[in-house]
């Protein structure tokens, strides 16, 4: 197992986000995660992240322990990930929100950054080689001057996974990476969630409601409900799962298009 | 004189001016970019500074003289010593209370602000301190107008400062994640910037800046006290309040306008250098009513 998460519960204020949750990711896999509004979907990658500690369990990423690790750590052992809403740096041009992505990869200290010594040119060379590969790799690389906030609301999302990936991932977490995208731009995210574990073996594993997308990509369904995880298994078993229909037929807001 | 050589001459006083202005006005800005705090003990920073540059300059002269090499090193030394001590400053009083309502952590900085005032006043009894240098009294006349050397030399090393700033935030990737981290903190945290770090640094370049402004000061005029921080915090705050408060450029931009914004208003008949302060002050009040995001600020609203 690359990621696992061992009777892991998260609640707020009394009110239980997570039960006991025993989940993972293989390596070398695309993963779904799915679920009516307010499973715990989100919650579950930011326990995950870091960004919420839970109250029991264990989470390892490749053997090492995450719980109780710093975000930034998290991230610098291999984890990145892109939110729900596009979160840019608006102010800055594409290629400069890419190369932040590439910080937590640089070694050369502040010291050496103020006294530019060579050690740190060479650094900054090779955070912009990776950051343009990452750019070419989304297909965004003639963008790369534009300030972030001028591009296309699809393109404004690629972006956002060529900064996840110049982190250099061994696990990428999207959290509904389709969502307020066209049937064609979803095409193509397919091809590149594709290609991201295909040519750059990053394991994905992704959130997302639109369920032609989720069966077409995904080697693997987990589904939770009210923070259980209630069916695990391979797209077309998952989705003549009893209680997995039971739950979102209880959801009367949701897409439902298998 | 003529009224053109006058010009002249108030243009090299506002320059000189504006340079500690805008050098000082950086940390303000700077600081309010990574974590929206208005610094109000910024100004103690560049007294302390000039006290540090002082002890500097008494340690290094035996070798090096207490000319412009000597207080050059004596400058490097301060920066060094008030940019760790900036660091401090952030670590004990401000991180702890960064998660805190803004208003708390604004008192906090006026209550380091007092606790460095007071603890120079207790360690000089109040009094002035002769900053003594070895740096002569000469220049160049071009016509009618006069430029010393010090104020070359104090212009160019400022400008070389300012310089380098912008570079290492232009170019650097340290520079890359303090602009990354006054947009989105939390995103930051999620690409692996260690956002502390990142504010430690802020701390130390700012305060640093404020340091070589206050030894410059010192040498400049010849003579330092407790106190002297106080009006150049709020010139500095006003400086970046003009450029635009969280813009680099605009600090710079704010410090040499409101330099020389007061070298020519104390020569306007009727306002004499008397009402220096208040035309300042008055100036800020402008910018705040007509303009408050500054030249360069960007429009967004600031809770406090």
């Amino acid at each position: 197992m690359l990621l696992r998460l061992q009777q892991v519960a998260l609640s707020f204020a009394g009110n239980t986000v997570l039960h006991d949750v025993d989940f993972g990711v293989e390596p070398g896999r695309i993963q779904s995660l799915i679920g009516p509004n307010g499973a715990g979907k989100t919650s579950m990658f930011n326990v995950i992240t870091g960004f919420y500690r839970p109250q029991r369990g264990d989470i390892t990423f490749d053997g090492e322990r995450l719980v109780r690790q710093e975000p930034h750590r998290v991230t610098q052992m291999g984890i990145a990930r892109t939110f729900q809403n596009v979160r840019l740096f608006r102010e800055m041009s594409v290629l400069e929100n890419v190369m932040a992505g590439q910080h937590c990869r640089s070694r050369a200290g502040a010291l050496s950054a103020i006294l530019r010594l060579p050690s740190q040119r060479a650094e900054e060379q090779r955070i912009l080689e990776t950051s343009l590969a990452c750019l070419d790799f989304v297909g965004l690389l003639e963008h790369r001057d534009r300030l972030a906030t001028n591009l296309a609301y699809g393109h404004q999302r690629r972006v956002e996974i060529a900064r996840a990936l110049a982190t250099e991932p061994r696990l990428l977490l999207l959290d509904e990476p389709a969502a307020g995208l066209n049937s064609g731009e979803k095409q193509s995210l397919i091809g590149l969630i594709r290609r991201i574990r295909d040519e750059r073996g990053v394991s994905v594993l992704l959130i997302e409601h639109d369920m032609s997308l989720v069966m077409n990509v995904s080697e693997r369904i987990s589904v939770l409900d009210h923070g259980r995880l209630i069916a695990e298994g391979a797209p077309q078993a998952v989705q003549n799962y009893p209680r997995v229909i039971e739950a979102y037929l209880g959801q009367d807001d949701e897409e439902l298009t298998w | 004189m003529t009224w053109y050589d006058s010009l002249l001459q108030q243009l090299v006083d506002g320059l000189v001016l504006g340079a500690f202005y805008a050098l000082v006005a950086l940390g303000y800005t700077m600081v309010f970019g990574v974590i929206k705090l208005l610094n109000f003990a910024h100004g103690d920073l560049y007294m302390t500074g000039a006290f540090a540059g002082f002890g500097g300059l008494s340690l290094v002269s035996g070798v090096l003289g207490a000319g412009w090499l000597g207080i050059f090193v004596a400058m490097l030394l301060a920066m060094l010593a008030v940019g760790c001590l900036g660091v401090v400053i952030e670590r004990v009083a401000y991180h702890p209370m960064l998660g805190a309502p803004r208003l708390s952590i604004l008192i906090t900085a006026l209550a380091v602000s007092l606790v460095l005032q007071n603890a120079a006043l207790s360690l000089t009894g109040g009094q002035y301190t002769a900053f003594r240098t070895d740096l002569g009294f000469g220049g160049l006349n071009l016509g009618n107008l006069f430029l010393s050397y010090n104020q070359i030399v104090l212009v160019a090393t400022a400008g070389v400062l300012m310089i380098a700033l912008e570079l290492f935030v232009s170019r650097t990737a340290y520079g890359r994640a303090m602009r990354a981290v006054a947009i989105d903190k939390e995103m930051c945290r999620m690409l692996g910037i260690n956002v502390s770090a990142v504010i430690a640094v802020t701390f130390f370049i700012g305060s640093g800046l404020a340091a070589a402004a206050g030894t410059m000061a010192g040498a400049y005029y010849g003579s330092i006290w407790y106190f002297m921080g106080f009006l150049i915090g709020l010139k500095a705050f006003t400086a970046a309040v003009i450029g635009g408060i969280g813009s680099i450029t605009g600090a710079m931009l704010g410090g040499l306008i409101l330099g020389l914004l007061e070298s020519f208003g104390t020569h306007i008949p009727f306002i004499g250098s008397e009402w220096k302060d208040v035309f300042t002050f008055s100036i800020l009040i402008l910018v705040l009513v007509l303009k408050p995001t500054g030249l360069l600020g960007k429009s967004e609203v600031e809770r406090m």
